[in-house]
């Protein structure tokens, strides 16, 4: 399984296979959320905080 | 046949769109809001439909404006987007189609909100008008929760929360209902069920499958109808049971989550919505 850096905590993170552009990954260790921004190479942000219009 | 999903968020239900997509043969392009930039009059992505998918309400609804005006069929459509994004209009749009609903009372001053209080009486629910994930919902339960609450309100929130949306509290079974709706037709139906008085799953409530029995089929339908100027779509209808009244409409979500309830349901919601897609551009073309 692929791994990933969390930019937040420095924590590795598995990637799953089908991984997409935009994604949301949770980090285990620091619970960051954290964006897929691209995949090739595969790069990781902090995921926007969550706005007040957000959701169904 | 060209597929459009608008996210930026990719969330679960994103993913398993995505995937009904292709189980179809179809390989939707993602189309993230945050990358739009539209020269009015010649904004012109290569789709033919694009679901509407995006996390954010108010981008949703521009994209939507966006994509319409360039020919594009988009699900929902702004229309009904719009409807379902601000429950001053969803409840009017219920009332008009005689859907039962709570009672609910619209006030334009601190003023105005509190004789509204105490016209439903306690406890009351105040929530805003354009809003999700159960935040800032209010349960008032005398008058001094009433004014101070009114007056934070009026004090610290934005233009929004100075329309009071003021509606009677249901004394509902520790649970409520989503139904989901694909055209017109209820697919399935979810309990949300919950110590708490809200019981969005986002909130913690824990789904179990609701029979979906031709009372809740008709008025989830008459609902979807209501807010869709009688297209349907691809609805989401929140419904609570009241003791003396049977069931009440809540509101009708627009592009509603639906994670917790594939499994919980036994339907296949995403493959559901991808056919729904598929079938609207062959009816338009």
């Amino acid at each position: 399984m692929e791994q990933a850096v969390c930019v937040e905590c420095g924590a590795e993170i598995d990637i799953p296979a089908d991984v997409m552009q935009g994604e949301i990954l949770v980090c285990a260790d620091c619970g960051a959320e954290l964006e897929v921004i691209e995949l090739e190479p595969l790069t990781l942000d902090l995921a926007p905080l969550e706005m007040e219009d957000w959701g169904e | 046949m060209r597929v459009g999903i608008l996210c930026s968020r990719v969330r679960i239900e994103e993913k398993l769109l995505f995937a009904a997509f292709e189980r179809l043969n179809i390989t939707p392009w993602r189309l993230d809001e945050r990358a739009i930039a539209a020269r009015v009059g010649w904004y012109a992505p290569d789709v033919d439909i694009v679901l509407e998918r995006s996390v954010s309400t108010s981008a949703g609804l521009v994209a939507a404006q966006l994509l319409e005006a360039a020919g594009i069929h988009v699900i929902n459509n702004y229309a009904t987007a719009s409807v379902c994004a601000d429950k001053v209009r969803s409840t009017l749009a219920l009332d008009v189609a005689n859907v039962p609903q709570p009672v609910t009372e619209i006030a334009l001053s601190s003023e105005a909100a509190l004789e509204a209080v105490e016209r439903i009486g306690y406890p009351a629910v105040l929530k805003p008008a354009v809003g999700s994930w159960g935040r800032l919902l209010a349960r008032v339960n005398d008058r001094d929760a009433a004014e101070a609450l009114i007056e934070h309100k009026t004090v610290l929130g934005g233009v929004g929360h100075l329309v009071f949306y003021v509606q009677e509290y249901i004394e509902k079974p520790a649970r409520d209902i989503r139904a989901f709706v694909i055209g017109d037709e209820t697919i399935c139906a979810i309990y949300r069920t919950s110590s708490h008085w809200i019981t969005n799953t986002a909130r913690g409530g824990q789904a179990s499958n609701c029979p979906v029995t031709p009372e809740l089929a008709a008025i989830c339908r008459r609902a979807a109808l209501a807010v869709s100027g009688g297209m349907g779509g691809v609805l989401a209808v929140d419904l609570l049971e009241d003791p003396a009244r049977g069931l009440l409409v809540c509101e009708v979500n627009h592009t509603m989550e639906f994670r917790n309830s594939i499994d919980t349901t036994g339907v296949n919601i995403p493959e559901h919505i991808a056919r729904y897609a598929l079938a609207a551009v062959e009816v338009a073309a």
